[in-house]
Formats: C-alpha cells, structure tokens, sequence
C-alpha cells in the first residue's frame, strides 16, 4: 500500500512544508502587526513572482503530503487496494492542488 | 499500551459467554479455588466461547489451564504446545483479549477477577479452537526475504564475527525471536492492512542485514520496500509490548526505513 516511493515523497513533502509554514505564521504575524487590510497585502502579492512561488511550492507539498497520508487511512479504513486506491490518491492530490493554486494565482497575478 | 480494537475484543468477548454450556463445567461466579475459563470452540467465523470452571493453583499458567480443560473436560479441545518453557513459540493465544505465550504466562498475571477469556491468536486465520493457521505468517517471513542468504562455502574457512561491531549489536538484539506471532497478533497496521509483512518478519529482515554472513543485503532491502513493506509500520508499538522475550520490533522496522532512505538517497 505504502512502498519507499511514497514513504519518501510524503516524508520529502513534509521537510518541504516546515520551512515555508515557519515562513507563512511569520509573515502573517509580522503583516498584522501594523493592522494591514486586504487590500494593502494584495497590493504587496499581485505581480509577485516570489510570493506566487513560495505559495505555489506549498500548494503542491502539501497536495502531495496529504494524498498520500489519506491513501493510508482510506486503505486501512476501507479496504481498499490497487487501483482504486491509485485512482482516490491521485484524484485527492490534483483537487487540492487546483484548489490551492487557484488561490495562489488569485492573490499573486 | 493497549490498543483499542484489543479493548473492544475483550469487551466483545467477555460478553459473549454462552449460557448453553454444560451444566457440570460451569460455575456462575469465580471462586478463590475455581476459575471461570472461557474457551474459543470452533473455527474462526463459526464457533462460540463455551464455559468451564477450572481448579485454582498456585504457579498456574494459562496453559495449564488450558490443558486442564482438554484432560479433563473436553478432549476434543485443539490447542498447540510443544516444549511448555518458553521456547518453541507455539503456544501463543489471545488471553483475555491480549496476545500471550500461555506457556510463561501465570494466570495470577492475568486473570480478570478470576476469570480467563482465551482465544486463538488474532490476525491469523483460525483452523480449530485455539489452533491457528501460520502459514500466512511464515509465508511473509519468506516475502521479506527473511531467511539466511549464505555468503561462504562449507569449503570457505571458518569466518571471523566480531561481538563488537556495531552492525553485530544490533543483529543480536533482533536475533532471539521464537516465531510465536503474538507480535504479529497485536499489530493493528497487519489487522487493518492484510499485506503488512509484519513486525516479527521485519524483526528478522533487520537482524539478517545487520549480519554480516548474510550476502543478500540489497535483496531484503527491496523485500522490505514493497507495497507491503516496512514503511506501512505506524511505530504504535504494540510488538515492542506485547514481544515475551522483551524484544522491540518496532525499533528493528525503524531500522530498516532508515537503511532503504539511505538507499533511496544514494539512487539505489
């Protein structure tokens, strides 16, 4: 159900994430800090390559983290194997990620 | 550390005691000098737990216990044992909901108010009674390519082993392993992911790749990293627990995801 390739990714996801959530709570922190509204922190993210990379990478991580920690549950829950399995996994992998970088191209572009 | 699929077991098979059972076996309550034994009769989707009052001992194991009932209760009982020391492996059963080697198991330990739920041992599929099926057990020991792979010769001379080694120290802590599954009985990820290899497999795939007779290094490696394989281990820790000869499976599955990310790291 879980080989080395997906042991690895998800682990590889994770030491992905840590960096860019530390990055998200400070930035957040530090932007509430002198009571930015919306509007001024679009104004900060529309054009950014930066900002649209650092959320892209994130979007994607975290995609690729939690498709494969719900095949774990799903498998062990359900029953299920083989294709299905390969088939929700994938499916829950490109919901998130076209959720997620819907909302990144919405406030970088 | 209990796990809960063993705490509903045991609430489901305290519950089910069968008010059917003969009269002169049963007692309605436990005494100081009687057990009320509750024992698994039949196979694994047919069958009941039917009652027996058993004479109380001191020193007692649940497989005198056991015994007990098959000598002078019912001797169509079908139970395993072979050396009652501790050895062999092949006495395991699940006693009051949790896995055991009723050989070296005293029911002073584990009588619940003086009274003994056994059953065959869980995850494995039930042939008669308390006797289970082990071949999907040992099978995945071979899946895991857990058998000696021969690096010399009887030809070759005599191969130095040093004690001290660091590899040689962690092949000794995995290596007293007696095969009796209760490992592989109290694992939730082999209950709940029926391809799990399992930890008493893994155990030993890491005691072998740390032995330095063994020639089949990367082979167990690719065992061990199939869909099956040790990354599927959620490190709960049932094996460590519940292992009578207090060995850490678990720490062994650790072992070996660690040796194939390095593998995976260098591009093998």
């Amino acid at each position: 159900m879980l080989t080395l390739r997906l042991y690895m990714l998800q682990r590889l996801s994770a030491l992905v994430m840590v960096p860019l959530v530390i990055g998200h709570i400070a930035v957040m922190i530090y932007a509430v800090q002198g009571g930015l509204t919306a509007e001024e922190i679009l104004a900060r993210t529309k054009g950014s390559l930066a900002w649209a990379a650092f959320y892209g990478c994130f979007v994607l991580a975290a995609a690729l983290h939690a498709s494969i920690g719900l095949r774990t549950v799903v498998a062990e829950t359900f029953g299920w194997t083989s294709k299905g399995l390969d088939i929700f996994s994938l499916a829950v992998g490109l919901f998130l990620s076209v959720l997620g970088l819907t909302a990144v191209t919405a406030v970088t572009l | 550390m209990q796990s809960f699929r063993s705490l509903l077991y045991r609430f489901s098979t305290m519950t089910t005691l069968p008010s059917s059972a003969p009269d002169s076996t049963v007692t309605k309550k436990p005494t100081r000098d009687v057990l009320l034994v509750s024992i698994w009769r039949g196979e694994a989707d047919e069958g009941d737990f039917e009652a027996h009052s058993v004479p109380a001992h001191d020193n007692q194991t649940v497989l005198d216990v056991v015994s007990w009932v098959q000598q002078h209760a019912d001797p169509t009982l079908s139970y395993r044992f072979a050396c009652r020391v501790g050895m062999c492996g092949s006495c395991a059963m699940m006693v009051n909901g949790e896995p055991r080697w009723t050989c070296r198991t005293h029911v002073s330990k584990v009588a619940d108010d003086g009274a003994l739920t056994v059953a065959p041992l869980r995850n494995l599929p039930v042939i008669k009674d308390l006797v289970v099926d082990m071949d999907p057990f040992f099978d995945k020991w071979v899946a895991a390519q857990a058998v000696h792979h021969p690096s010399h010769s009887r030809a070759d001379p005599m191969q130095p082993v040093s004690t001290q080694t660091p590899e040689r120290i962690s092949a000794n802590e995995a290596i007293e392993c007696i095969n009796c599954a209760v490992c592989y009985a109290a694992c939730d990820t082999v209950a709940n992911q029926p391809d799990y290899l399992g930890p008493a497999a893994l155990n030993r795939a890491w005691a072998l790749i740390n032995d330095e007779k063994d020639a089949a290094r990367q082979e167990i490696l690719d065992a061990v990293s199939g869909t099956g394989g040790c990354h599927n281990c959620h490190s709960q820790g049932g094996c460590a627990h519940y292992c009578p000869n207090e060995l850490n499976p678990m720490a062994s599955v650790a072992g070996l995801k660690r040796a194939t990310a390095m593998r995976f790291f260098k591009g093998r």
